[in-house]
């Protein structure tokens, strides 16, 4: 497949809306991808770059980023619907920290059916141990269940795209044993089933309608914490005969919050780190070797882990404050895997942004170029040109994609000579 | 030459907060022109072991890359105390490092046999009490 063909079809579940946007430069600074432009006074996303992290949403003064996420009313497109509800999305809630009374609401509120991805969550960290102990692994080895890690890997550290666990997420592996329940519940066809995830965040949409290792998801639609949330927080209030759904241990709903997987491994040269620009600072030292005697890398793009997702409501500190004290009171055994199908269908490819230029000797000329612009540039990465920083401001100029005259600071010094010479032109008049 | 990219880095002695800086930028650097993952990962990591090296005997140095579409060149010079005996400091688990460095969870006697291992060529010029030029390439094949 050409660049171009794959430049179209590259999905992103992270949208600008241009009426809403004022080309205010936050959302480019705080992107840890660089992959932010403002031209013409809107932010433009860069689709080869963008992890669909969902930071941009997170800093917008504006809220002129959204998601592209579906619509409640498709619930009904399917004879049986079911929720997958993550853990995080159990810890959104102040009047209740009942996991029964918050699964029992959802079924008031169009559900036919739920499902807990913490048990996917469980049946994963006995695969992941299963691996562990088979010592074919890479060390140390990164944790897939991250899909923006998983595609800021792909797009910026080609050498760690074989260090990822090759095992699907644990919103996967519950769609796989929620589609099987109710199949055998309700005795409909698999077609006839609808599997919806209630995302916290960005990443996960990107997942299910474009995912990196698998050929097809599991899961049918997505929906946005927020949005649920909103039909969901008056109807708890008033849930009656609350019904036994739960069955997610404490090891299932820790996996939330960052730690919960790795402490979950029962094992102890562990790193949980969580923060895309941390998760990139740490994969930095990864890739230079400089990580030693550990094991397992969990790695989360949202700051605590989970709960800190774009698309939650609550504070992710109050929300992980909740889930610790929720998952205390459990003790349900882990869920088995039996049968499900956990290895990745295929390989992450590395999907470089492309190279300063196809022919190496001419990137080597571009490059150079870069650098005597970027040293004629007042390098204080103010934003202002558009770009996120004088480096990345010099690369669009040799890329053609800006011209030197954007830097506020160069078209002064242009102006200043300009003024300069009218002035000395004027006196030879005079004179 | 056209084709040839110089890049010069100053490395300061005794910070190791500053340690991998070089090695940072050049891996960047490499990316963007699009090298391989397999030649970028040699190079960074020959890099960084050789600016520790110079962060922890040295007094720091400098470092001049030059980076054609064959070969990427790193010459690393400083003017610490010089290598006594390299046949023995090219030993794995040999290392010349004091406690304090040993503490921070360096000198481990790996720096010059990785260094070895990830470049394809490897010149030590060597004098004592004037300093050491350590001169690796890594040809892209």
């Amino acid at each position: 497949m050409s660049s171009e063909n794959k430049k179209e079809i590259l999905y992103h579940s992270v949208r600008l809306n241009e009426d809403s946007c004022k080309g205010c430069t936050t959302c480019m600074r705080y992107c840890p991808t660089q992959a932010i432009r403002v031209q013409n006074g809107k932010a433009k996303i860069i689709k080869e770059k963008c992890i669909d992290c969902g930071e941009c949403l997170r800093r917008c003064p504006y809220r002129a980023k959204k998601v592209a996420i579906d619509a409640f009313d498709s619930l009904s497109l399917f004879k049986h619907n079911v929720a997958l509800v993550a853990p995080a999305f159990c810890g959104q809630f102040s009047k209740t920290t009942d996991i029964d009374v918050i699964l029992t609401g959802l079924k008031k509120i169009g559900f036919d059916d739920v499902f807990e991805v913490a048990l996917g969550a469980e049946v994963i960290t006995q695969k992941t141990k299963e691996l562990l102990k088979g010592g074919n692994l890479p060390k140390p080895v990164i944790s897939s269940a991250c899909p923006a890690v998983v595609r800021l890997i792909a797009v910026r550290f080609p050498s760690l795209k074989d260090s990822i666990i090759p095992l699907t997420s644990p919103m996967e592996a519950s769609a796989q044993m929620a589609r099987k329940k109710a199949m055998e519940k309700t005795g409909l066809k698999s077609e006839d089933i609808g599997i919806f995830f209630i995302s916290p965040c960005t990443a996960k949409v990107t997942a299910v309608k474009q995912p990196l290792a698998l050929a097809k998801s599991e899961v049918d639609g997505v929906l946005a914490v927020k949005d649920v949330y909103m039909r969901l927080a008056q109807a708890i209030t008033s849930v009656k005969d609350v019904e036994k759904l739960s069955y997610a241990g404490r090891e299932g709903i820790n996996w939330a919050r960052s730690g919960g997987e790795a402490k979950a491994l029962g094992i102890k040269n562990y790193i949980a780190v969580d923060g895309i620009h941390n998760v990139i600072r740490l994969l930095e030292e990864v890739e230079d070797e400089k990580i030693k005697n550990i094991d397992f890398i969990e790695a989360l793009a949202c700051n605590s882990g989970c709960t800190g997702g774009p698309l939650n409501v609550e504070n992710e500190f109050v929300a992980n404050s909740r889930l610790r004290n929720m998952a205390e009171g459990i003790d349900s055994p882990a869920a088995e895997c039996g049968d499900l199908s956990l290895l990745w269908d295929k390989k992450v490819e590395y999907e470089p942004f492309s190279p300063l230029d196809k022919d190496m000797g001419e990137a080597l000329k571009k490059m150079q170029q870069m650098e005597e612009i970027y040293q004629r540039l007042p390098q204080l990465d103010c934003g202002s040109c558009g770009s996120p920083s004088c480096r990345d401001f010099a690369e669009d100029i040799v890329r053609g994609k800006a011209q030197e005259r954007d830097c506020i600071f160069r078209l002064r010094e242009k102006i200043e000579m300009l003024a300069k010479e009218i002035t000395e032109l004027g006196k030879m008049i005079e004179e | 030459m056209a084709d040839t990219m110089k890049l010069h880095y100053t490395v300061d002695a005794d910070d190791f907060t500053v340690a991998g800086e070089a090695s940072g930028a050049v891996k960047k650097v490499l990316k963007q022109l699009g090298f391989s993952s397999d030649i970028i990962r040699k190079v960074a990591v020959a890099m960084y072991e050789c600016e520790i090296n110079m962060v922890i005997h040295a007094d720091g140095g400098v470092i001049d890359v030059e980076i054609t579409p064959e070969k990427i060149r790193m010459i690393h010079s400083d003017k610490g105390p010089g290598i006594k005996d390299i046949e023995k400091a090219m030993q794995e688990g040999f290392s010349t490092a004091d406690e304090k460095v040993r503490e921070l969870g360096f000198g481990a006697g790996m720096g010059l046999p990785n260094m070895k291992r990830y470049t394809d060529e490897m010149n030590i010029t060597t004098k004592i009490g004037e300093g050491t030029v350590v001169d690796m390439t890594v040809y892209v094949k």
